[in-house]
Formats: C-alpha cells, structure tokens, sequence
C-alpha cells in the first residue's frame, strides 16, 4: 500500500461514516479508501461479502467471473431487481451497478476474462483477492500467484455448503496494532501465516484432537470431487457410498479412525448439493467482511487461518491448522514496542 | 437453504419485524432470501444520512423518509412475490395491542432502546407468541430467545437505565470529559437557550450563602441594554469560566481531596494577541441552516478529529454564541440541544473544552465530543449481518417447535476458546421477575415529601417501562391515563399528581401496596412502599429506590443451563441513540464484557447436545 498523504476526510465521507469511525478510527478508514479488492466468482455467500465491504468504504472493488469450476445456484440475490434477470447486461455487470449504488464513493468495476488471460502483474493492483467456491486446485492456484506477485497480497476463500461454512485466510505476512492492555502498551504484531497448499497438508494425527470435524469432512468433499471430476457442489445423496469410501481412504492414510468424521455431518453436505443457506451466508459474508476490514485497516488482530460455522451447534470456530513441517504453530508473534 | 420440513413452516409463517435499523435491514433481505412470504415490519424512524454505512436498503435520495416503507420496497424489487406490510409507527402505538401480535408465530426484534424492547417483551408475554430479540454494537452482538413460561422473559434481567450524574459532580467537580460535556449541552446551553425557567442552576451553591455565583443572579443571562453579542459572549465566558469556579473553589471542603480548578478569563486567553477579528459574516449563506452554519469553519478549523486547543475553544465558544444569538432569535428561550445541529454541537464542544481546561480535564475533539453528547452507538454492517442470520436461524428453530435447540448467541471481536460465535443455553424465566412472574417491588421513598408525579414519571414511566399506566390501591383508583376518562375524573387525577404521597385521598404510607397496570401491555405489577426518610443525594438522586422482592428461593435454572448474567446485561442493556441498534455505551463497558466472557468460560455450557454430530 503506497503511502498518501494524511488529509482529512470530506464532510461526505464523515457524515455517512460515521458510526463505523466511532468503531475503528479515520486513520483505519483511510487506510480503507485506498484498498482494492479482487473477488473472484459470484454466489450468495459472496454478494454478502461485497455488500459488507463496499458500505465499509473500500477503495475499490473488482469482480471478476473465473473459477470456471463452480455450481453455485442462485435463485434470488439482492443485488439485482428481479426486473432486470432478463436484460442483456452479464450478471456480475449487474451486480456492479447494484453495489454501486450501495456506496457511490467505491469504485466497483467488472474485469473481463479470466486469470490466466491475465499478464504476469495483474494481481499487483490489489491488496487482497477473495475466492468463492472453487475446486481446490483452482484455489490452490490463486493462492500461489498471490504469493509469487507479493508479499502483500492477501489471499482469502469462502464456501457455504447448505448450512455449513468454512472461510480460510492467508495473509502471508501480516503486521497489526495490538491495543495497549493494562501495564502493557501498544505494540505491533507480526503474523506468518501458511498457504492453503501447506495447510491442508498437515497430517491429520497430528492435529489437535479438539480440531471441528467439519474441517475433516471438507477435506474429504474437496478429494471427493476432484478425483471424480465433478465441480464443486456438483455432489448428490446419490455420491454417499463414494464419498464414505474417500472418507476411509483419508482416514487411513492420514492415520485417524474412520469415525473422525461422523456419516451424518457427510450426509448434510451431499444433501447441501450446490444450494448456499441464506442465514449462514449472512453469517459468513459479515465474518469474511470483518476480517477483511482488519486486515486491510491493520486495526486488531485477524483470523488464523480458519473459519468454520455449523449451525446444528451454533458454533463459530476459528482454527489454526499449521505447515505440516515440524513449525508447532504457524503464526509467529513477535512484540516489537512502538 | 432449508431442509423441506423447514421450508413448509417458514412459507406459512407469519412473523413481525420491530425495527428497520442497522439489525432490521440485514434482516428483512435474510429472511427474503430464506423464504419467508409473510413480513410485518414497524419502525417509526425515518431515514439519516449517518444510517447509510450499514443500513443497505436506503440511499442518499430516501433521506428523511419512512425506513419501514423504504425498506419494504427495497426488498419487493428483488422478492416481488412475497408480502411485506410496512408501519410508520411507534410499536407502543395502541393499534398493535395483543390481538395485533396474537396474530404472529414469532416476534423479532431489532431495537435501538430499552424501553420499546420491555413493551414488545411484555406485550409476546400476554399474547404468548415466541420472541427473538438481539443488539450489537461494534463488533459485539447478542441474539437470544424469549418464550413464555419456558424460559427467562427479556426483564427476567435487571437492566441499567443509560448512565446519570450526580449533581453537584456536574456541577462543581467535574473530573471526565463527559461531565463537562453533560454540563455544557444540559446545564450551559439550556440556561443561555432553553426554557431558563426549567434549567437548573450553574453551580451548587457554597456554604457561605452571601457569596453565591454572579451567574446564580436571575439577570446575569439577560442581554443588557446596549450590550453587543460580542461583549455579551465575553460576558458570558467570564462569569461561567472565571467567577463561576472562584466561587466554587471557597468551598475549601470540597477541594481538599481533589485538585483544584483554575478559572480562566478572557483576558488571560487573549494576554500575548488581540482578540482575532473574525470575518466571515453571519449572513454567509449558510449561515442560517441549522445543519451547516459553522463557527469552526468560518475559523478555519476544519477537521472534526482535531482537539481544538484553549485558544480555538475560546474563538469557537464566543463564535458560535454570537451566531446562535444572531440567526437563532426566534428560537432562543425555546432550544433543545441536539447532536446533529452542528452550531449548537460546535458550542458545547467548545465550552466543555474551557471547563475541562479549568479542571485539568483531557479536552475532546468535535468527533468524539457529538459521540459522547449524543450517547452514539458504534455501529458496523458486518455486525448487524451476522446477527441477521443467528436471529433467521432462531427463527426457524423456534418455528419447528424445537425450542430445546435453541441458544443464546454472543457475537465476540476476538476468538474466546476458539469461537468468534459462542452459543450458551437459555435460562429459565426468574421467579423473582416482576414481568413474568409477577413477585412484588419494593419502592423506598419518603411518602411526606414525594409528590404522586415523581412517582409516576420516574418510577411508573421511567423505570418500568409502563406506556399508559392505571395506578390502585386495593378499591382506590389513584391514577389513569386514556383518552375516554370523564372530564371531572381527569382534573382529579391531576390534582392527585401534585399531592403528596401521603396525602392522596387513599393515603400511600408505608406498607401500602399498588397495583400498577397497563391495558395496552396487559401487564400489571405491584408495587409495596417503603417509608424512607433520608436518600444519599449522590446515589439515590431520585431521592426514590426500586428494587426487586428478592425471592425467598433459588431460582430453578433449566438443567445443564447457565446464568450469563453479567455478559447478557452488558450487552441488552443500555439503551441509547435516536436512530441505532443497541448497546454498550462505552469502551470500559465493551472491556468489560470480554473480561466477564473470559471470566465465565468456565460454566458456559456450549454445544452440551452432541447428538448432533453423531450418527
Ligand atoms: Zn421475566
């Protein structure tokens, strides 16, 4: 992120900001003003998310259709009057004007073609790039470009399968202001974290033992699908006995009983099929906004590196899954005093 | 998407939104896009610029129109086959009595304040439909459930009322920024601008009664003959800042445990400059618009984050007065204080910056002075989204009879035990409730020297919420609001309102027992008396103390169940902004919270049902 020069902000932006700079401060909402945005694909769980960002004030946002992989269902979203389904304008250039009229003072645009159409520096013009449902080695894919074109480039993902959710963050490296607690002034954070390609490769034995089972189960839906070339969320009641076989499979190799991850918590994401639950992508999309807000304001420390949210418990749980070399924990802190 | 058993409940369901606010936005596009078909939806609010960053449904153009109506036709565009009826009313409107609510399967609540929330409680009790009631603030959120007979009614949990201030602490030893700002905009701006013959006095007065302050003189306010705005704005800084705190420093007393303040005089102010000439006439085009006029701006201090220092306070301070006396005429001797009037918020920051530079008090900038004065609830979109969809998944709980699944739901900035959205179970309704379980209060107060109005209007009215009371003791009607009572009946309550307590016609003295009830609300409380002489002035400023009977009993909680008491309290409580959510007033009360939440991390029970993952 370039520097600006401090200027206050214009008597618009403080009016209509107003209760959020009561939460997070002007310098944090500047910072916000000068942040781009890059969400790739477009699903209920993702208009939430850009809703979320784009009142917040972010520079800019950029949609773009890649992901050539997903099945998503949208029946309704409350980015485009039902009036104008039918028009010729693209769909995602519908949501634009849409959330354009959200927030007049974000700029949010539609980039044509996809990624690999892209040249090499492309990814350069954003601080982070958001991935909705993807198949795991397309996410793997972008994760790794983010990597390569920057050490800034935040790289986040998202999914709701039916009521379930996981959201995964990859900040690289990433520095934050912890507020002063008693006796103890403000000092700044330093955060590593790991690609989702070396998360997912810890082994599962040596997990914490308390790890959500949904993280399992979404490792198994991602192997299910990519080895029977399906699309995500292209998986029906009908994969059950498959998708039980993968289960066994991972398990196996991975050193962990079968029943680490229970039929019934399989059998809910089979019948999710392709379908997002409103609620929980409400839920998940003001997650994935909230820490998007705190990685790109500085302000507070965000998630390490995974989100999960079944509301069969109500839980929202936050998971730090580590590199599978032997690096105990990921996320290195250190205090440096201001 | 919903399972189809919950699909066929959630198209027949009928359900009343209250509030299209931060919370009710989010949640009418939620419960769209889930499937509901049939929405009632009442706010009475219209819509403020300041509403824009979270509240997605409205745009600039809709500013100052019915948010209900606004948002309905916003959610109509995208889900035009569904049925939404918007109300631009107060829910304490008699229109939306009990048959009115009877007629919903669950009650959802996204208010900004206390009082709407224990009239929507009261009025799901009588008409024994389930309610799910939530607030945010900043990061933090709670969504719960409220079910008649089965668990804890809203008022189960004693709520504070928003913070008050003693006195004489605003008067004479103020020692936070929100005491001088309290005194600016309540004591300060009402004397110069409002009813004078309402407002309180400047200073309590010293021992010594022949020395009480210059501005204690009933004149001392008045413009004098020939007096200009300008020498009369310095008039007025001298005696407030200046003589104002001389006197209040003879009181030795009073500083022999505290610093003392130092009074500050225009001369010393200006000692090393002149005065700035300060052009900018009050004729600019602007300068008539409640909205924009602006001293600070005809000065050249423009940005709002900026603490101004003694010398900016000073130039705004008589600025400003000199504006308000000039383009306000017609208004002065009738202003109220308002946040969004930003001459009037320019003078107060002002003032409260001189007072707070006399007692050695941090000085605040514009921004955080309207936060403070006008109590403004921090507020973000992501927030509201979030507890939008834990209110919607409620919802469908309770609307498939499973009421054992459902959960208090505290929505955390930072992972407590790795949970950013930490479930607890519900408790039972308290035995000790004077709402739900009608136990008895006890009212402390002394029946010789309190009139039935005091009563009535801080107790009856302020502190239990009660809409349009109906006040008996056993036979005796003592007191009745309506629009059908006979004319003969009205004047004598009102003469009942000035007696005091003891002197009513059915005398209230000490044991007696009332009976308070609203019709609207069908909700009746009674109320035993307590003679009580003398009342700690600085605690007890209402001079009256309420409290709950305490019940001889423990309370039964449900099994396995855990009181949240101190987290649930923080976060329903203070009720707050004219246009806002919820909650948490302050920093200290949010630390607060996540202490107590770390505290209690131990008996929160989560997820205690495993069923749900086993198979
Ligand atoms: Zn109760």
């Amino acid at each position: 992120m370039e520097e600006v020069a401090v200027e206050a902000l214009t008597e618009q932006e403080a009016a209509v900001y107003d209760r959020q700079i009561r939460v997070w401060g002007v310098e944090a909402q500047r910072r916000l003003s000068r942040a781009h945005v890059l969400v790739i694909g477009m699903s209920n769980v993702l208009t939430e998310l850009c809703k979320n960002i784009v009142l917040a004030g972010i520079g800019s946002l950029t949609l773009m259709e890649d992901a050539p992989s997903v099945s998503t269902v949208m029946n309704t979203s409350f980015l485009i009057p039902v009036e104008q389904i039918e028009s010729d304008k693209s769909f995602l250039t519908e949501c634009a004007e849409s959330l354009k009229d959200f927030n007049p003072m974000v700029h949010v645009t539609v980039e044509k073609g996809s990624l690999e159409e892209k040249p090499d520096d492309f990814l350069n013009n954003f601080d982070v790039v958001v991935v909705g449902r993807s198949l795991l080695k397309y996410r793997m894919h972008v994760n790794s470009l983010c990597r390569k074109r920057g050490p800034k480039i935040a790289f986040l993902s998202v999914d709701c399968r039916g009521p379930l959710g996981e959201i995964f963050i990859d900040l690289q490296t990433h520095t934050y202001v912890l507020k002063a607690k008693e006796n103890v002034p403000h000092s700044l954070q330093n955060l590593v974290y790991c690609s989702l390609e070396e998360a997912i490769a810890a082994r599962w034995d040596r997990l914490p033992k308390k790890t959500t089972k949904l993280f399992y189960a979404m490792r198994i839906m991602e192997d299910f699908e990519q080895s029977n070339s399906r699309l995500p969320g292209q998986v029906t009641l009908d994969d059950l006995a498959s998708v039980l076989d993968t289960r066994k499979r991972l398990c196996e190799s991975q050193g962990m009983p079968e029943t680490l991850v229970p039929d019934k918590l399989l059998h809910r994401l089979l019948y999710a099929e392709a379908r997002e639950h409103p609620p929980v992508c409400a839920i998940l999309g003001g997650i994935l906004g909230q820490e998007l807000l705190k990685v790109l304001s500085g302000k507070g420390e965000p998630l390490k590196n995974f989100f999960f949210f079944d509301p069969m418990d109500g839980k929202g749980i936050t998971e730090e899954i580590p590199r599978p070399d032997d690096t105990p924990i990921i996320m290195q802190s250190a205090e440096i005093e201001i | 998407m919903a399972t189809p058993e919950e699909l066929a409940v959630i198209e027949k369901a009928k359900v009343l939104m209250v509030g299209a606010g931060g919370i009710g936005c989010e949640l009418l596009k939620t419960l769209a896009l889930t499937g509901f078909k049939d929405i009632h939806l009442i706010d009475l609010d219209t819509i403020e610029v300041s509403n824009l960053n979270r509240q997605f449904l409205f745009r600039k153009q809709h500013v100052g129109q019915s948010k209900a109506k606004v948002a309905r036709d916003a959610v109509l565009k995208f889900k035009p086959d569904i049925k939404i009826e918007a109300h631009h009313a107060n829910v304490k409107n008699s229109d939306f009595d009990v048959e009115f609510f009877k007629q919903f399967n669950v009650v959802l609540n996204g208010l900004d304040n206390v009082d709407a929330r224990r009239h929507v409680n009261r009025l799901c009790l009588a008409a024994g439909v389930p309610l799910v009631e939530s607030g945010s603030t900043g990061y933090l959120g709670q969504v719960t459930v409220h079910v008649k007979d089965q668990t804890e009614c809203y008022e189960c949990q004693t709520k504070e009322l928003p913070k008050t201030y003693p006195v004489c602490t605003i008067t004479n030893t103020p020692s936070k920024p929100v005491h001088c700002i309290v005194w600016a905009k309540d004591l300060l701006f009402a004397r110069l601008f409002g009813d004078r013959n309402q407002s309180s006095d400047l200073i309590v007065h010293t021992n010594d009664r022949t020395s009480s302050a210059a501005t204690a003189d009933t004149d001392f306010f008045n413009i004098k003959d020939g007096e200009t705005p300008e020498s009369y704005a310095c008039r007025v800084f001298d005696g407030v800042f200046g003589d104002n705190i001389e006197v209040a420093l003879r009181n030795e007393e009073t500083w022999k445990s505290r610093k003392r303040p130092r009074p500050l005089y225009i001369c010393e102010v200006y000692s090393d400059a002149k005065k700035p000439r300060i052009d900018g006439s009050c004729n600019s085009p602007d300068g008539n618009d409640k909205h924009t006029a602006s001293a600070a701006r005809i000065l050249g201090l423009s940005n709002p984050q900026e603490v101004w220092t003694v010398r900016d306070s000073a130039n705004v301070f008589l600025k400003a007065l000199e504006l308000l006396l000039n383009t306000r005429q017609k208004d002065i001797g009738s202003l109220v204080f308002d946040k969004d009037d930003q001459l009037a918020m320019e003078f107060v920051t002002a003032a409260a910056n001189l007072r707070s530079s006399c007692f050695d008090i941090p000085m605040q900038s514009l921004f955080e002075a309207k936060g403070i004065a006008g109590n403004i609830v921090h507020a973000i979109a992501t927030t509201n989204a979030i507890i939008s969809g834990l209110i919607v998944l409620e919802a469908i709980k309770l609307l498939m009879g499973n009421l054992d699944d459902c959960r208090t739901t505290y929505c955390l900035e930072y992972p407590r035990r790795k949970m950013l959205l930490m479930p607890a179970e519900l408790s039972a309704p308290k035995s000790s409730c004077y709402v739900c379980s009608q136990s008895t209060l006890l009212l402390e107060v002394n029946t010789t020297m309190t009139r039935l109005r005091e009563v009535v209007e801080k107790i009856v009215r302020g502190q239990l919420s009660v809409n349009s009371p109906m006040i008996s003791q056993g036979p005796c009607l003592i007191y009745e609001t309506g629009d059908d009572l006979e004319e003969d009946m009205v004047t004598q309550y009102n003469q009942n309102l000035e007696k005091f307590l003891d002197s009513l016609p059915a005398p209230i003295v000490d044991g007696s027992i009332l009976s308070i009830e609203d019709f609207q609300q069908e909700f009746t409380c009674h109320l035993q008396i307590k003679h009580r002489e003398i009342f700690d002035e600085e605690k007890e400023p209402d001079n009256m103390v309420l409290s709950g009977k305490l019940s001889t009993t423990r309370d039964q909680a449900l099994p396995g169940s855990v009181q949240l008491t101190a987290v649930a309290d923080n976060v329903s409580i203070h009720a707050v902004d004219d246009d806002d959510e919820v909650i948490l007033i302050d920093e200290v009360a949010k630390q607060d919270l996540k202490r107590k939440v770390l505290d209690e991390e131990s008996v929160i029970v989560c997820g205690k049902r495993q069923r749900t993952e086993v198979s």
